[in-house]
């Protein structure tokens, strides 16, 4: 029975945060707006959105091949996939055991080949743009990734997500130098991966400058749909990464109501308070070059560096 | 005789068989098909059958065969290492020997010999079956000078390319310098036991240092063969310009051979590990899985691409070696064996996925008649079967979950983060940044493997002759499709498969991991289940989900599209007009960005023509870009030695004067000097 609940319990959770995905991605741009002195869309306009594009007919490229249409079912359940292993409301989920933070590396990397591959397909300059850009970040991008896993896998002597968040919510509070850094890197990795400022714009078709909105040029209907929403809960998913690895508080331990309440709350408020921030520092900022971002990027891998160092060295045994 | 030994006589026996009929393909062409290469495919088949009982627990068998020199008979044997090394050679064969017969149809009426085709494939693959079940150093070393000589004759199989020549020759004159090394290295080791035999090596201590310069040549000696860099200078020559099939098998199976000779030499026969050959492995495997990968990204020709790839991956199977002779110097038994097990699992993926990447690669020669990526364009739409098989090749060697690339590669990450399991400090802080530079191989090659299907595979045709490429002929594509099957089976079921190679462990080192597989079938939890899990059979339950939600939409919507099909449009052009295939992304221009990244890494040469009118100087009619990453190593290494042997040879060529009385004044010096050493 205990079993049962915990299942419905971890595919409840993973709904949830596939439902408020777009309004994550909503609120960060009110906030942006309110910032900018812009007035912004109501707050439900990407469900608007995504509801009018469910409901439009595809139109396809001309030499769009099976690849084309089945990039965004890919790119969506690779993403959803990736929702449903890391540990949202409750700590110990089963289905976390069924991939590690490195398995949640390789699914969106998964996706993301997927989504170059789209971007190939049609045959115009754009897509191939945003593939070959794509991969570029991507492969600079996934070793810092991997890097910060690798000081949380080695911090909490597992690279189970559940396991790795039980120990930072039970250790005692004490400021880890190792922890601070891979919390930077983080940020700054989930930045690059999700295509926002200064890496890449998600609100312009401006060629120059545009990355995943390149890829997905040629789509339209319900694989567009799928695409903006696969957009946005990975946008969603590093959100609660950075929160619930980092500062794990509230989440909840047991299957008790109250403390489950709790978790929901909290992690609305986490992840209100870092959409505000990021909304800030996007604001702040300027889009960077393309040949930047290497620059950009190599700060994150010499964080996510001195991160596993400054633990090797200071923190070990 | 064992059932083992009498699987490995047929598959050894049907090999040579196949050699004799060969001798007659000439005359009869059709002998190929219906003799040949079912021998083949029969000796792949026992070798399998060997590796499968050896490794469920079957007994193997040694044995010594009445030949070879009078005082020194040949010494076979067969324990489960040897086994599935001997498997993989069974896959490879046996895949390619249904691939050949549609492969080699355009051979038949060229210049080239069929015979000698045959007859080296023939014997290339007896002298890998016999490497691997040598139980001496004489032995192994004719064996293994069988597999390269052979093999010489497949790569300069076409002849009159001298392109071709010059490969084979390179690739012949790295091979002798390799197999000099090796065999000094046995040298030292038969010094120290009086003895060929492996037995005798076996029980024979040697002194730290003279095992660290046995271990030295066969780090050279074997690197050489397996193509650690920057040793590998001729593995992207040599590989692409033999027949697709033997690319395939030479990249699959052949450095395979060598990295068996390794572990056989290193773990099997010196004795005590030491842990700075540890590092020495680290260093060079993530090295060369760098520089290979990056130099893949840097080529347009398919199978030259491919041979760099292979590059890449010998370096990810000696980075998990050398994780294991850390751990197991330290100690650290079971770490130690999960290493082994990731560089022995990822040996067995890169010969599954690189001989089909291959045999792709080698279908669209065939049909499409071109290797440059850059003329290629839209063959899903010409040959949608090789292109779902060579899909699932690139996703496998780019470690994409659920294939087997991406389990031995997570295998490898888990041993290295076992790195706080160590005492000293270095070697705790060595191996994360080993495995960051393994994380960004690993991206690296997806990025490399999108361009490929990418320019190949999608968007429109670039040439005439790709745009009119056919479907490659049932032999081939079945032989792609066992392949791809196989990289899906091991990528699925990885708890079996560690199982198996935990008895390999166990055989050749006396330790194995216990809770990889205690959790039944459906998880692999290489530590523990609370450390690390991964549970491939789930991944993929969610990938056909997936791939169910996508299909059950296609049906269900099949009504409405009869009555109004899906609108097809031509794509967006910015309002310029029609968009033709010379505007598609380039190969070149996909691999920008990251050359511009790693710009330094490399000698980019880049040349931009403007051809010029003859009548009016001033007008441009053209503009040509020409781009090629030579490989430093050349410019470094290679160069500098060469003109070193000539300035040398320069020196030395003094003494050869023309004059009779001079060499007669040298022969007579000579012979005082022997005369006063023997006396």
């Amino acid at each position: 029975m205990n079993t049962f609940i915990i299942w419905l319990l971890a595919l409840v959770q993973t709904a949830l945060l596939v439902a408020i995905a777009p309004l994550f991605a909503s609120w960060v741009k009110r906030i942006k707006c309110y910032l900018q002195n812009r007035r912004p869309p109501v707050l439900l306009q990407p469900y608007r959105d995504l509801r009018r594009l469910f409901a439009k007919k595809v139109v396809l490229a001309d030499n769009a091949s099976v690849i084309f249409r089945l990039a965004p079912y890919i790119v969506c359940g690779t993403t959803i996939m990736a929702a449903a292993v890391i540990p949202i409301l409750i700590v110990q989920i089963p289905i976390a055991s069924i991939a590690d933070a490195i398995v949640l590396v390789g699914t969106f990397a998964l996706g993301r080949f997927f989504l170059a591959l789209a971007g190939l397909d049609v045959g115009t300059s754009f897509g191939g743009m945003g593939s070959s850009r794509e991969m570029t970040i991507a492969a600079l991008a996934e070793p810092a990734m991997l890097m910060v896993v690798f000081t949380l896998a080695m911090l909490a002597s597992s690279s189970n997500l559940s396991t790795i968040v039980t120990y930072v919510l039970n250790q005692e509070l004490v400021l880890r130098p190792s922890l601070l850094f891979a919390l930077l890197a983080l940020i700054l990795v989930g930045i690059a991966e999700t295509g926002r400022f200064p890496v890449d714009n998600p609100a312009t078709h401006l060629e120059l400058t545009m990355i995943h909105e390149a890829m997905i040029l040629e789509y339209s209907g319900r694989h567009l749909a799928l695409m903006e929403l696969a957009a946005q809960l990975k946008f969603t998913i590093y959100a609660v990464l950075i929160a619930n690895l980092f500062f794990p508080w509230g989440i909840s331990q047991s299957l008790a109501p109250g403390a489950l309440l709790l978790a929901v709350f909290s992690i609305a408020a986490k992840l209100t308070v870092l959409g505000a921030f990021l909304a800030l520092s996007e604001t702040t900022m300027a889009k960077m070059r393309l040949f930047r971002v290497p620059t950009f990027l190599a700060v994150a891998f010499t964080l996510s560096l001195l991160g596993m160092l400054s633990f090797i060295m200071l923190e070990g045994h | 005789m064992s059932e083992s030994a009498v699987l490995v006589s047929i598959a050894i026996g049907s090999t040579l068989a196949s050699c004799v009929f060969t001798l007659f393909a000439d005359k009869y062409p059709s002998i190929l098909k219906s003799v040949v290469f079912p021998l083949l495919a029969l000796s792949g088949l026992t070798s399998m059958g060997a590796c499968l009982l050896v490794l469920t627990g079957a007994p193997g068998f040694s044995g010594v065969l009445p030949i070879g020199l009078p005082w020194l008979f040949w010494h076979i044997h067969l324990d489960a290492l040897a086994g599935f090394f001997l498997g993989i050679i069974g896959v490879i064969t046996f895949s390619i020997s249904l691939f050949a017969p549609g492969y080699i149809r355009e051979y038949i009426h060229s210049d080239y010999s069929l015979v000698v085709l045959g007859l080296a494939t023939g014997l290339f693959i007896t002298g890998m079956q016999l490497v691997v079940i040598a139980n001496d150093a004489f032995v192994f070393m004719v064996a293994w000078e069988l597999m390269s000589v052979s093999s010489y004759f497949l790569v300069a199989y076409e002849h009159k390319e001298s392109a071709n020549r010059h490969a084979a020759f390179l690739y012949l004159l790295m091979a002798q310098i390799g197999a000099l090394f090796i065999l000094l290295g046995f040298g030292v080791l038969a010094a120290f036991a009086g003895d060929f035999a492996f037995e005798s090596f076996r029980v024979t201590e040697l002194t730290p240092f003279w095992a660290a310069v046995a271990f030295g040549l066969g780090l050279a000696g074997f690197g050489m063969k397996a193509g650690i860099v920057p040793l590998h200078i001729w593995l992207p020559e040599a590989h692409p310009v033999a027949p697709s099939h033997i690319s395939a098998l030479m990249s699959g199976v052949m450095l395979k051979v060598a990295v068996y000779g390794f572990i056989r030499l290193v773990f099997d026969l010196l004795g005590d590990l030491h842990w700075s050959w540890g590092i020495v492995l680290l260093i060079v495997g993530s090295v060369t899985a760098l520089y290979g990968v990056l130099y893949a990204l840097m080529q347009h020709d398919l199978k030259r691409l491919l041979a760099y790839h292979s590059v890449e991956n010998i370096g990810i199977i000696y980075i998990g070696l050398g994780l294991s002779v850390i751990f197991f110097s330290a100690g650290q038994t079971t770490f130690g064996v999960l290493g082994l097990i990731a560089a022995l699992y990822h040996t067995l993926n890169h010969a599954l996925f690189k001989s089909l990447l291959f045999l792709g690669a080698g279908a669209v020669l065939s049909r499409g008649h071109e290797r440059n990526l850059e003329h290629m364009g839209g063959l899903i739409h010409r040959m949608p079967w090789t292109a779902l098989f060579f899909l699932i090749g690139c996703i496998s060697i780019s470690a994409l979950p659920p294939f087997n690339g991406f389990v031995s590669e997570w295998l490898t990450f888990q041993t290295a983060l076992q790195a706080t399991m160590l005492e000293s400090g270095v070697l705790r802080a060595v191996i994360p940044i080993t495995a960051a530079m393994l994380a960004l191989t690993g991206a690296l090659a997806a990025a490399c493997f999108v361009k490929v299907y990418g320019i190949a595979f999608l968007g429109q045709a670039r040439s005439r002759r790709v745009r009119h490429a056919r479907e490659a002929s049932k032999g081939m594509v079945i032989a792609q499709g066992l392949l791809a099957g196989l990289c899906l089976l091991f990528g699925v079921l990885p708890t079996t498969t560690v199982a198996a190679l935990n008895r390999i462990a166990y055989d050749l080192t006396g330790h194995r991991v216990a809770a990889a597989t205690q959790q039944g079938w459906l998880w692999l939890t290489p530590v523990d289940p609370k450390v690390a899990s991964y549970s491939a059979p789930l991944i993929l339950l969610g990938v056909l989900i997936i791939l169910a939600i996508w299909a059950s939409i296609y049906l269900l919507s099949r009504r409405q599209r009869r009555i109004q099909p899906v609108p097809r449009k031509a794509p967006w052009d910015c309002g310029f007009g029609p968009l033709n295939p010379r505007m598609q992304y380039s190969a070149t221009a996909f691999a920008m960005p990251i050359r511009h990244v790693f710009r330094s890494m490399m000698r980019l040469q880049e040349e931009k023509i403007r051809e010029m009118d003859p009548h009016l100087l001033t007008r441009p009619v053209g503009l040509r870009y020409l781009f090629h990453a030579k490989d430093i190593s050349w410019h470094y290494l290679y160069l500098p030695v060469e003109r070193l042997l000539h300035a040398a040879a320069r020196r030395v060529g003094r003494i050869q004067t023309g004059h009779l009385r001079h060499y007669l004044a040298y022969s007579f010096f000579t012979l005082v000097f022997l005369l006063w050493l023997i006396t």
